[in-house]
């Protein structure tokens, strides 16, 4: 293969699609910026700060898991540790046919999609419902999101407009309010029928088990409201230390994610109901996902996991905009999905995502405007280099070897007799040779004229001037 | 990004050259060496150093990139400042050799290698303390900042040497930051998307109409000229420390 699979995805992607990305990457972009510098003297500072605070989660996560443990069981709720996706899924099988219900209300999560949560439990003979309009979108359209905050980021509301058409939700609308509006009234009856309903957690306090859960749309709150059972699905790397730890994490993850100084609707759910707390559903169960995640503890991977899951990374990266989230084919797109993906994907998975690590110039766009301070080009960087030792073929499509620059940056008179002989680019018709790294290069841009080793004579010449002089 | 450095004491300087300017921009080099001379520099440039190995570090083939930058390590050997006619090489050898050498026993070695590399306008601005650079020249430019450069201190260093030239118009333009897609081995694998970027930064910088676009990294310039050349469309570029010799003042 002469390139790299994200880049043949990205050269067959259509126009209306890459302009929907364009849009909504870009307003993601401009509203963050905005909020940040009008609300913060210096944001940086605070994103620091926040890297600080979840490496130190991160390097103390055994005890902080505990501790998150100890405070849900003591007020009343169920905690359980999946070291595998599969595994997760049985576990939220079990609590869902001990429920006896059909309908499953599910807002937007991503450690759902770990599990192709959805999929699986509509193979099972449930309903589930994705109750976030922009996951119901993906649902209605048997779709994978391709962003991990704005699931339809490469749709446009004509697309999805027909998507309601075929699915029976109305004659062909695209007015945002009218697809808004049915989309809720086909979603109440949901919520009333549903006896389960799933949240993710975008933070779970260790301190008082708290879990934190942010939508704009309310229909997490909706969920909460009318089942009997919660289930939150969370990654391990989820825990925080202190329940005032949310106050710069939430100010940090909403700016970052949506622009908005707080979302419409934050939930706060440290157990399920009891005497002293009359409403939410009876019964809540807290599934910590581990998936691999264990493993990157701990290594010189671990900055990763103090992701918030903002998407602040894909909407600044200029690859990410032109080659779509489904281009990095795995559930976590862009610039965090391109370390992500191959570590979670464990030693067994890791030869078949590693090529996303080259997705990337290194420009750093991502690690400027990360909020937790991830060093992501230098995680890639490293990524490359474990290909390269695993001797991922897939990871090497398009890469020149660096055999006849090694020879020659190791050996000075061999690199500078090819700064000589290097005039004869000048002459060679260098768009027809059969070379496929050659080709990659001249096929959309030209070489200046060859003037090597021009400046070294100059030196030469220089020094012996002053010798003689 | 930047690791503490010493303060520069002394006026001697080892000078690197950059492969790119090896090859194709030996003016640049030139126009380098003539701006450290300028500001009181005794420049040496050893004639063994060939790259600094950032090719073999960005492919992964960490092997051949810790063998290359050992080469370095050779070359430059002494306590006198590295300064790198190119702001991308700098932040190779500085941030990413010691990232590469964990866990290998010269690993003390390689952070004296980085504690002592400069990018030249850092070097003149925070090295040497030059506050601005005198000199005219009546042109409207273009500074274009090589990611490479994100996050150090050079992207300062250029507007503040830039900024006390008589004449000199910066013009703002869309998407400044916006990385140009070459990205070395990137520009290769990925052959698409990078020429995608850098119409997209050609464009850009083009609806300004600049005299010419000025940077402290001639990889971005060179990728950003070769697009336009391929649509046969005029795209002048310097590399700043031209600029700073052909207003013809010096440390103000």
């Amino acid at each position: 293969m002469s390139r790299q699979a994200l880049d043949a995805f990205a050269a067959g992607i259509e126009s209306e699609v890459l302009e929907a990305i364009e849009i909504g990457a870009r307003s993601g972009v401009d509203k963050r910026l905005a909020t940040l510098t009008e609300d913060y003297a210096d944001a940086d500072a605070l994103r620091r700060l926040a890297g600080q605070v979840r490496q130190h989660t991160l390097d103390h996560l055994d005890e902080y898991l505990a501790s998150a443990e100890e405070r849900l069981t003591s007020h009343g709720a169920q905690v359980h540790f999946a070291a595998s996706p599969d595994r997760a899924l049985e576990m939220i099988l079990d609590i869902v046919r001990a429920s006896g219900t059909r309908v499953i209300t599910k807002s937007k999560s991503m450690a759902s999609e770990e599990l192709d949560l959805t999929r699986r439990l509509t193979e099972e003979g449930f309903e589930p419902v994705e109750t976030d309009l922009g996951e119901f979108v993906v649902q209605l359209d048997g779709d994978r999101p391709s962003h991990i905050v704005k699931p339809i980021i490469h749709k446009n509301r004509r697309d999805v407009a027909r998507s309601f058409e075929r699915c029976g939700l109305g004659d062909y609308d695209d007015d945002p309010e009218t697809i808004t509006r049915r989309a809720r009234a086909y979603m109440r009856d949901k919520f009333l029928d549903a006896r389960v309903t799933m949240t993710g957690a975008n933070f779970i306090s260790a301190e008082s088990g708290r879990v934190a859960v942010v939508t704009n749309e309310g229909n997490a709150r909706f969920g909460l409201a009318a089942a009997d059972v919660h289930i939150v699905l969370a990654g391990i790397d989820k825990v925080i230390p202190r329940d005032r730890d949310l106050a710069l994490l939430l100010s940090l993850l909403i700016r970052s994610a949506t622009g908005q100084r707080i979302t419409s609707y934050v939930e706060l759910v440290a157990g399920p109901r009891l005497a002293d707390r009359p409403s939410g559903p009876r019964e809540m169960h807290v599934i910590f996902l581990d998936a691999n995640r264990s493993s990157v503890v701990g290594s010189d991977m671990a900055p990763i996991l103090r992701c918030i899951r903002c998407g602040a990374c894909m909407n600044a990266c200029p690859v990410y905009r032109l080659s779509s989230g489904h281009a990095y084919r795995g559930v976590y797109p862009g610039p965090m999905g391109a370390v992500l993906g191959p570590l979670l994907a464990g030693n067994e998975g890791f030869a078949a995502v590693a090529d996303l690590a080259r997705a990337s110039t290194f420009c750093g766009a991502c690690r400027d405007v990360c909020p937790v301070d991830i060093p992501i080009p230098d995680l890639l960087a490293r990524l490359r280099a474990r290909s390269v030792r695993e001797g991922v073929i897939l990871a090497r499509a398009g890469v020149p070897s660096m055999a006849g620059y090694l020879l020659l940056a190791r050996h000075p008179r061999l690199w500078r007799l090819a700064m000589g002989l290097g005039r004869v680019l000048d002459w060679l018709p260098l768009r027809r040779l059969p070379l496929a790294s050659i080709r990659a290069w001249f096929d959309s841009r030209t070489l200046p004229r060859w003037r090597g080793a021009q400046f070294r004579k100059d030196v030469k010449r220089g020094r012996r001037e002053q010798e003689d002089g | 990004m930047v690791p503490n450095r010493e303060p520069v004491t002394g006026r001697r300087v080892q000078f690197m050259i950059s492969c790119l300017c090896d090859a194709f921009f030996d003016d640049a080099a030139r126009a380098a060496m003539d701006c450290l001379e300028r500001a009181g520099c005794a420049v040496t440039c050893p004639s063994d150093q060939t790259c600094c190995g950032q090719p073999a570090y960005t492919s992964g083939d960490w092997d051949a990139y810790r063998q290359v930058v050992r080469h370095v390590a050779h070359v430059f050997h002494g306590d006198e400042p590295i300064v790198v006619a190119s702001g991308s090489c700098a932040t190779a050898m500085f941030h990413e050799a010691p990232i590469a050498f964990e866990g290998q026993a010269d690993l003390p070695e390689i952070r004296r290698l980085a504690s002592r590399t400069w990018e030249l306008t850092d070097f003149l601005v925070n090295g040497l303390g030059v506050r601005a650079w005198s000199g005219r020249l009546p042109a409207r430019i273009a500074v274009h900042d090589g990611c490479h450069t994100r996050g150090t201190p050079t992207i300062r260093a250029v507007r503040a040497l830039l900024g006390g030239i008589d004449g000199l118009e910066v013009l703002a333009f869309p998407d400044q930051d916006q990385c140009c897609g070459f990205g070395g081995v990137f520009s290769i694998s990925h052959p698409h998307i990078s020429a995608a970027m850098g119409r997209q930064k050609v464009d850009n910088v083009r609806s300004v109409s600049p005299d010419f676009v000025v940077s402290a990294d001639l990889s971005c310039l060179m990728h950003q000229q070769g697009i336009a050349g391929r649509q046969n469309r005029e795209y002048p570029v310097r590399y700043v420390a031209q600029v700073l010799r052909d207003a013809a003042g010096g440390p103000a």
